[in-house]
């Protein structure tokens, strides 16, 4: 079997996000609400209500003023493969209506507005915070309703929304690919709104599994790392810093857990990834 | 002796009471079944016709490409659905024949410059997400198998709409009662999706695969 057939079967599609060269700009954000209709309130003040498919976090070192640091880290769902690369991510596992699901043929965990009944265990299991409950009914200015994207359902009230990778995006490649014969969609095809609409070009998108796409090389880079790694959640979205603070503080550690005073239990952890 | 008598008495009330109550259950049965098949169904479904009587059988024999030279794929992979006054126009700019629903037509819509409000069978709930092009061109199905032989009908049947959900009736509401096999062009519920899926595939499909 060649490596292509490999690739038709399977995909792990993932997303690398260069935190050195995020400026914190949300224009991420922005495309994600205009690409996945996305609704928002007259007073989106209060941050705890927003609804958002990708956020940028602030973080800093924590240090006093010549010596600070701010990191900004833009944080779509991790789309989690589970501890055992099985599809067993915290979310899908908890849910009793199975209206979120791991999409095997591309590793994404899907999210089924219409199946789902709001009892938002899966937001008490996502240790990233990633999905969103609306709480109202979704409504936009009357003239931007017929901005919406047809190729995205609007979701109603009381149900869990949250990153797709733009899945629309690759079943649009797809059908593309129908039409002219071909059995692989291209790289370029499928690439997430987000990751189109940053100007720095921090964000990189492509199959993990697929030595071809900028994503298999950037991901196994010395700088990569993941949040939250200890959970063994096996995220699919990376974060390259060359910062090691920034690295430190993306597994969340608490005081006298830091991996300076573990260091040797770490490590042999690390290692069997 | 009066208690025997009174035993008699009220065991034949028993017998014949029973009896009015089968007629009775029967009677309700009949009802039941009527206004559960026939009166709610005319009760759900508004009627409408067509706003224009198209022959499919007539542009079948004109046309070079069988459904798809009206019903296309565009360049990115998109199925164009019912054509739009910009391919009825390349022929009926002006009208060919006399018959009146190529004259209305002509007349209401391409020289009015505006689009027919054409009533779509098998159109999906926003929800759904449906590839042609996988069906069409991925496993090279034919149209006839989902949308029945519509290609050799003379005339556009009536149409049908769930006065509560706003849907087609071809979706869900032919044969509730799922008992044999539902005809081509009556089957675009999700559970007809999965059982062909089953077949051919050998899995219902991801939930992704068609919810959006």
């Amino acid at each position: 079997m060649t490596k292509q057939e490999q690739h038709t079967r399977t995909k792990r599609y993932g997303m690398v996000i260069d935190l050195d060269r995020c400026t914190g700009c949300g224009a991420c954000m922005v495309a994600c609400y205009a690409e996945n209709n996305v609704p928002f309130k007259k007073n989106e003040s209060d941050k705890m209500l927003s609804l958002n498919w990708i956020r940028v976090f602030k973080v800093d070192n924590g240090k006093p003023f010549p010596d600070t640091e701010i990191c900004y880290i833009p944080k779509p769902c991790m789309q989690c493969d589970g501890r055992h690369m099985e599809g067993h991510s915290p979310c899908v596992s908890v849910c009793p209506a199975v209206a979120t699901d791991y999409d095997y043929p591309t590793g994404i965990v899907s999210q089924i507005y219409t199946r789902c009944f709001g009892c938002r265990y899966c937001m008490a299991a996502c240790p990233y915070h990633a999905r969103k409950f609306n709480w109202w009914d979704p409504s936009w200015p009357a003239e931007m309703e017929k901005y919406l994207n047809p190729d995205v359902s609007v979701r109603m009230r009381g149900v869990v929304e949250k990153c797709s990778f733009c899945y629309h995006r690759y079943q649009k490649a797809r059908d593309k690919a129908y039409l002219e014969g071909r059995d692989e969609i291209y790289e370029h095809e499928y690439q997430p709104a987000c990751v189109e609409a940053c100007p720095t070009g921090a964000m990189t998108f492509g199959d993990l599994l697929n030595p071809e796409h900028e994503v298999y090389k950037l991901s196994r880079s010395k700088k990569a790392f993941r949040l939250l790694e200890k959970l063994h959640t096996n995220p699919k979205v990376y974060y390259l810093s060359s910062k090691s603070w920034v690295r430190r503080k993306a597994d969340n550690y608490l005081e006298g857990q830091s991996p300076g005073q573990q260091n040797n239990a770490r490590k042999t952890e690390t290692a069997s990834h | 002796m009066s208690t025997q008598s009174d035993n008699q008495t009220v065991s034949s009330v028993k017998r014949s009471s029973g009896w009015v109550i089968f007629v009775f259950f029967l009677i309700g049965l009949i009802a039941s079944l009527i206004s559960g098949w026939i009166a709610f169904p005319k009760l759900l479904y508004s009627t409408r016709q067509q706003p224009i009587d198209f022959s499919h059988k007539v542009h079948m024999g004109v046309v070079s490409n069988g459904c798809q030279s009206c019903h296309y794929f565009r360049d990115d992979g998109s199925f164009a659905g019912t054509p739009t006054n910009a391919e009825c126009e390349s022929c009926h700019m002006y009208p060919m024949t006399s018959d009146p629903d190529e004259n209305k037509l002509v007349e209401e819509y391409i020289s009015e410059n505006k689009e027919v409000p054409w009533l779509s069978y098998a159109e999906q709930p926003p929800c759904v997400f449906f590839s042609h092009a996988a069906h069409v061109k991925g496993s090279d199905m034919e149209c006839a198998t989902c949308h029945g032989d519509i290609g050799h009908s003379d005339s556009l049947r009536e149409y049908q709409e769930n006065r509560l959900t706003g849907y087609s009736r071809d979706i869900w509401g032919y044969n509730m009662l799922r008992m044999g096999e539902a005809k081509h062009g009556q089957r675009h519920k999700m559970n007809d999706c999965a059982a062909c899926h089953l077949e051919e595939t050998g899995s219902k499909g991801d939930c992704f695969q068609c919810h959006k």
